[in-house]
């Protein structure tokens, strides 16, 4: 084979698998796209809302959580003010996950209206707030300190 | 005083770059040699400037001295000195400092090696010396760069008024753990490494000397930049996993990924050296692997630095991200321009005589990592666009990377085995049956054995098979050599061993590095296929079980430290009943953070990790809720990581000048030197730079 022709060749080859992997890509990507929502957009979106992978945040509903530590079972409601969505996780909540905290919540939402969650985080926040009165860990755990410290 | 001190050394080293740079350039258009100097003057001059303005930044974090905006900024009178000193590189504007400082002292000593190249056995010394001025004029400009940001929009000296009294301290994440006085500075050195290989290549475009000279230069900087970046992301996995308690290590979060593509595209940059070197092909693919490198290092710092991403890593804000972005495009415009200038000089002498050779190996290397490349490029920046285009929040889920990217490491790790095994231009099939024969066969038996005792999935069984193939190839040609100089030598198995790679460093130094990926791979898989993970809540004296291992909860407590309140319970291993040892997983809450940062505990078997998490604790401390995990092989991963850095730096180890007799025992193959090198040199001699400005 001559150098061009064998140049070519290979151009060639690598243009087939490279198109077919950037087709790979394009198709891979739009399936695994996470779309973040509010409980309002979650609304919105109607039957695109159910069985797809999503982020959901908002604040946790004040009195909705129900926590059974002994079946690690955790239950409450995401709201944005308009709209509240049902959520349920079997893991832990995080430490400070309380009444009206911001979170976002990973999983799929399901047909009768639970978001079934694999993930629940606090949300995060750039700027450090000092913890309010109440929810200092020292006072909070009073009980528990051993020793005042070195 | 501090703040002055320091504020004006940033403002003269800006000064001092750009005039360095002036005089590189006119010093070699005008045949100045003292002109020349000056501008290597003004290199030294600079590192000598930014250590003087990182000290100062050291002593006011020390000192507490909160009239200085970045003290003010990250710290604290209750933070301990060792985090407080490290703090250096927490936020935006320290770690702008801390990368020109490193930024100044590689260009010093790439510099100094540069002017004291000697002419050498392949003539090198004459091509370092006509490109050295325009290298060190890229290097002044990205430092100049990095020096403007100090002065303008990053600058961490700027007045407070009135003076605080405290600070908030350092990020918690950020103070958590011993590896991060690791895994930044390993960061930096090696994004900031990568500086130097681009200023090489593009000091040879200016010159017109992109021979042969070039590509020797900057493999070896481009190998000392690669060890630090894998020692870096190894560490980054390391603390992800000792500070996060979610029991991973790796989670294609975009921070991750900007580590990861300098790296894919350093290494195949490695691979593909060795094909110009050895055949004189590829020259302007290895630019553009080069340049690539070093954009995205930048672009790295960009999408980490601007705040653009919400991820647990990206802690800074502001305008910052419009520098990066005209850097970036200023740095490709310049680089693309300058090969297109340079194009006719860049034809490529060698051509391919087989497709069985290693030279192929080495090409589907290159695609692969390409690929490889593109795609955590697309799906880290994916999300950015439909944002800025679409105004949705999308992320790209982990199993977009993982579906893509894994079928591309068996691949990588099939060529590991594979590549080794062939020797340059043509294979005869006898040789290459006997190379690969053996480990074939082995890697099957361990492929079937996996399937069937472990199952775990498609990806963990062909982990395995082409991991054991790969690593047999690799491990052979040590014990195949090693024999071989026993037979004629008759050296003892040690003395062998040590002398095969002494004589060879380069060689064997690669092939220690693919065992160092080969374990790291096999233990990923491992503790991702066959990862075990419950949760429970217990109150004291109550057990609980996963895979064998069973945890008792002992106990609860409490303690104040200065800088925060630790909660944590002690958990007693138990082995057929009986007590194996203790583990503490404890939360750890900072005075400003609203959120405990976690302090998993880990015991570390080669078989394997348990891993506990302390999840949440009851307010009267009744119970707690511990996450438990078994991982297994997950102490390989770390250890391949030491594998590969341990391989890097053989293969990179000067080979002693004095030994001048054995210099042939270095080159037992084909001549090193590309054909046309000797032959083109003289006829561009008198560089023209006309056509590659910008």
């Amino acid at each position: 084979m001559s150098t061009r022709g064998r140049r070519a060749g290979i151009a060639v080859a690598a243009a087939v698998i490279l198109g077919t992997f950037a087709y790979l890509v394009y198709g891979g990507i739009g399936e695994n796209l996470v779309y973040f929502l509010t409980p309002q957009e979650l609304a919105a979106r109607g039957d695109r809302a159910y069985d797809v992978p999503l982020r959901l945040g908002g604040q946790v509903e004040p009195g909705s959580v129900v926590w059974n530590a002994q079946a690690v079972d955790l239950k409450f409601r995401i709201t944005d003010g308009a709209h509240s969505v049902a959520v349920h996780s079997s893991g832990a909540p995080p430490q400070m996950f309380r009444d009206g905290i911001g979170v976002v919540v990973e999983g799929r939402y399901h047909r009768p209206g639970v978001f079934e969650s694999t993930s629940v985080m606090v949300k995060h926040s750039n700027e450090y707030r000092a913890p309010k009165e109440g929810e200092k860990p020292a006072e909070m755990y009073r009980s528990l300190q051993t020793d005042a410290g070195t | 005083m501090t703040r002055i001190l320091g504020s004006s050394a940033v403002m003269v080293a800006f000064a001092t770059a750009m005039l360095g740079m002036v005089l590189a350039v006119a010093g070699t258009r005008l045949r100045r040699p003292e002109l020349v100097r000056g501008a290597y003057a003004a290199v030294y001059v600079n590192f000598g400037l930014l250590a003087v303005a990182s000290l100062a930044m050291v002593w006011a974090l020390v000192t507490h001295d909160f009239s200085v905006s970045y003290v003010a900024q990250v710290g604290s009178r209750a933070t301990p000195t060792f985090y407080t000193v490290i703090s250096l590189w927490g936020a935006l504007e320290g770690s702008i400092l801390f990368w020109g400082l490193v930024l100044s002292g590689f260009s010093a000593v790439a510099v100094w090696l540069g002017t004291h190249a000697r002419e050498d056995r392949r003539g090198d010394g004459a091509d370092v010396h006509r490109l050295m001025p325009y290298a060190a004029a890229i290097l002044l400009g990205i430092g100049a760069f990095f020096y403007l940001l100090l002065v303008l929009p990053a600058n961490p000296f700027l007045p407070v008024s009135p003076v605080p009294a405290d600070g908030p301290g350092p990020n918690p994440l950020l103070q958590n753990h011993i590896l991060m006085a690791v895994h930044p500075p390993l960061l930096y050195l090696g994004y900031v490494g990568m500086s130097v290989p681009f200023a090489f290549a593009m000091g040879a475009l200016l010159s017109g000397a992109p021979g042969g000279t070039w590509i020797r230069l900057t493999r070896r900087w481009t190998m000392a930049a690669w060890m630090f970046l894998t020692a870096a992301i190894i560490a980054g996995m390391w603390w992800s996993y000792e500070v996060l308690g979610w029991g991973g290590y790796w989670a294609w979060d975009p921070v991750e990924n900007a580590s990861f593509l300098p790296w894919l595209t350093a290494t195949a940059f490695l691979h593909s050296a060795m094909v110009e070197e050895r055949r004189g092909m590829l020259r302007v693919w290895n630019l553009s692997l080069i340049t690539s490198t070093f954009a995205l290092t930048i672009l790295g710092t960009f999408l980490t630095r601007s705040g653009i991403l919400s991820s647990v890593h990206a802690f800074a804000e502001g305008e910052i991200g419009y520098w990066f972005l005209g850097f970036i495009a200023l740095v490709l415009i310049f680089s693309l321009s300058l090969v297109a200038g340079r194009s006719d000089q860049l034809h490529t002498a060698g051509r391919l005589d087989a497709v069985a050779s290693r030279e192929t190996a080495f090409l589907l290397n290159n695609l692969l990592f390409t690929v490889f490349t593109f795609t955590v490029l697309l799906g880290t920046l994916f999300p950015l666009v439909a944002e800025a285009v679409r105004g949705v929040k999308v992320s790209v889920g982990e199993p977009f990377f993982n579906s893509m990217t894994l079928p591309i490491c068996m691949a990588l790790l099939f060529l590991m085995g594979v590549g080794p095994a062939l020797p340059w231009r043509v294979a005869s099939r006898d040789a290459l049956r006997r190379e690969v024969a053996l480990p074939a066969a082995l890697a099957v038996v361990v492929g079937i054995a996996t399937a069937v005792l472990f199952g775990g999935g498609v990806y963990a069984v062909v982990t395995f098979t082409f991991g054991t193939f790969a690593l047999a190839v690799n491990v052979r040609q040590f014990t195949s050599g090693a024999k071989a100089r026993m037979r004629a030598h008759g050296e003892a198995a040690p003395v062998a061993l040590v002398r095969l790679v002494g004589g060879n460093r380069r060689r064997y130094g690669g092939y220690l590095a693919h065992i160092g990926a080969i374990t790291v791979a096999v233990a990923v898989a491992a503790s991702s296929a066959y990862k075990g993970e419950t949760e429970a809540t217990l109150r004291r004296g109550e057990t609980m079980s996963l895979r064998g291992h069973t945890i008792r909860l002992d106990d609860l407590w409490g303690r104040q430290e200065p800088q925060r309140f630790v909660l944590g319970a002690t958990v007693t291993v138990l082995r057929d009943g009986a007590p194996a040892g203790e583990m503490d997983p404890r939360l750890n809450f900072y005075t400003t953070s609203e959120q405990p940062i976690t302090t998993p505990a880990v015991r570390s078997r080669p078989s394997g990790d348990l891993y506990l998490n302390l999840m949440a604790v009851e307010r009267d401390g009744s119970s707690a809720t511990i996450r438990m995990i078994v991982e297994p092989l997950v102490p390989w991963i770390w250890a391949g990581g030491y594998l590969i850095v341990l391989g890097a730096l053989i293969s990179m180890w000067p080979a002693r000048r004095r030994e001048a007799a054995p210099a042939t025992v270095f080159a037992p193959a084909p001549p090193l030197v590309p054909g046309s090198a000797a032959a083109r040199p003289l006829a561009i001699a008198d560089p023209d730079t006309r056509g590659a400005r910008t």
